[in-house]
Formats: structure tokens, C-alpha cells, sequence
């Protein structure tokens, strides 16, 4: 599903809302949790997951092809913890 | 670093802004946003959200763990798991934002 899918989706299930309306309500969502985690902020929707920011430290890397060492600055990485409610709903039903 | 964290109730406010809806149904629609999200996922289908990310679900097979506590072998099932991979832009983002706040280590 992309994020168009989505936007199809949730018109079907809201008819009185105009596309362009659902629309700007996804595009907001994710450009308020992509905001706070530019702050370092955490983001944390109970039952769906949480979105945080985690460190890495500098390191020496390596050119995988050349075998070159390279420096790795450090920086900071988008991290996103599945929540208990979806990481069961993944798991229901067929048994897998 | 702000530090902070945001819950379903600013983004409902945030969405509730933007759009000329009542606060009761912003929230309604952050609802079902992440509804139509994780009923994908649980079909086994892939989201993708352009220059946020996308999450896939991915089938591990089973294998030994052991209880950390008694050292005791237990098997864990086979399950499947959620995965996260952020947009090149998203990561490009969360580093300049970081950077330009001057946090460092």
C-alpha cells in the first residue's frame, strides 16, 4: 500500500470528507512525527508503535570494494518499535 | 535536543489545525489512519509513505532461546515481525535537525 493507496482508502471509508482533505490529514501526520524526530523527539502512539531517534557514534569504516578506511561521522538514526497491540495483530489467525 | 514526547494528542491537534474538522473527528481520523495502516500490515502487505518510510512484515522461522533467567531451553515460534526502513529523506532530516541544534555527544 503507498501512501495514494492509503489516501483511497480512508476517503472509502469517510464519504462526506473531500479527497484533498484526507489527504492533508495524512500528509500532516507524517510530517508532524517526521518534525519531531528532527527535534529528537520521541513519538509514541500507544498500540501502533513508537517512532524515536537513536545515536550511532563515529567509527572507522571500510569501502567494501576498495578496502579503503573511510571515517564514519556520527549520526543520528530514525528508529521505530513495533507496539504490543500491532505486533500481536501481526500474529493472530493463520497461525503463521 | 528537545526531547519531548508527542502522543496521539498533538498529532490529532496538529491535524485538527490543519483541516476544518472538529477535534473529536481529527482524532477520530488519526484513528483510522493507523487502522488502515496495521490491517495492511496483518494481510502481510507492505506501507509505503514517500519520503517517510515504509514498514514490511517479515516471517522468522523458529529457533532455540533460553529462558535468561533459569538458562532453560525454550522454543520460540515462528512469528512474524514489522520492519521500519526510513526514507533516505527522513534520515537526512533527523540529521541536519539534530545537527543544527547543536547536540553532540
Amino acid at each position: 500500500m503507498t501512501k495514494s493507496e492509503l489516501i483511497q482508502r480512508l476517503a472509502e471509508r469517510n464519504p462526506h470528507l473531500y479527497q484533498r482533505d484526507v489527504e492533508r490529514i495524512v500528509t500532516t501526520i507524517f510530517e508532524e512525527i517526521s518534525a519531531a524526530l528532527a527535534r529528537g523527539d520521541r513519538v509514541e502512539l500507544r498500540g501502533f508503535g513508537a517512532f524515536s531517534v537513536k545515536r550511532r557514534d563515529a567509527r572507522q569504516g571500510r569501502n567494501p570494494r576498495t578496502g579503503e578506511q573511510v571515517a564514519v561521522a556520527d549520526k543520528a538514526v530514525p528508529f521505530f518499535k513495533t507496539g504490543k497491540q500491532l505486533r500481536e495483530k501481526l500474529n493472530v489467525g493463520d497461525g503463521n | 535536543m528537545a526531547d519531548e514526547t508527542i502522543t496521539r494528542a498533538q498529532l490529532s491537534e496538529a491535524v485538527y489545525q490543519e483541516v476544518g474538522l472538529s477535534r473529536n473527528e481529527s482524532a477520530d481520523l488519526l484513528e483510522t489512519v493507523l487502522d488502515e495502516i496495521a490491517t495492511a500490515l496483518a494481510q502481510g502487505e507492505s506501507v509505503k509513505i514517500s519520503s517517510f518510510g515504509s514498514f514490511s512484515v517479515r516471517s522468522k522461522g523458529q529457533r532455540v532461546g533460553r529462558n535468561p533467567k533459569t538458562g532453560e531451553v525454550v522454543p520460540i515460534l515462528p512469528r512474524r515481525v514489522l520492519v521500519f526502513r526510513p526514507s533516505q529523506l527522513l534520515k537526512k532530516r533527523i540529521n541536519d535537525g539534530v545537527t543544527k541544534s547543536g547536540s553532540n555527544e
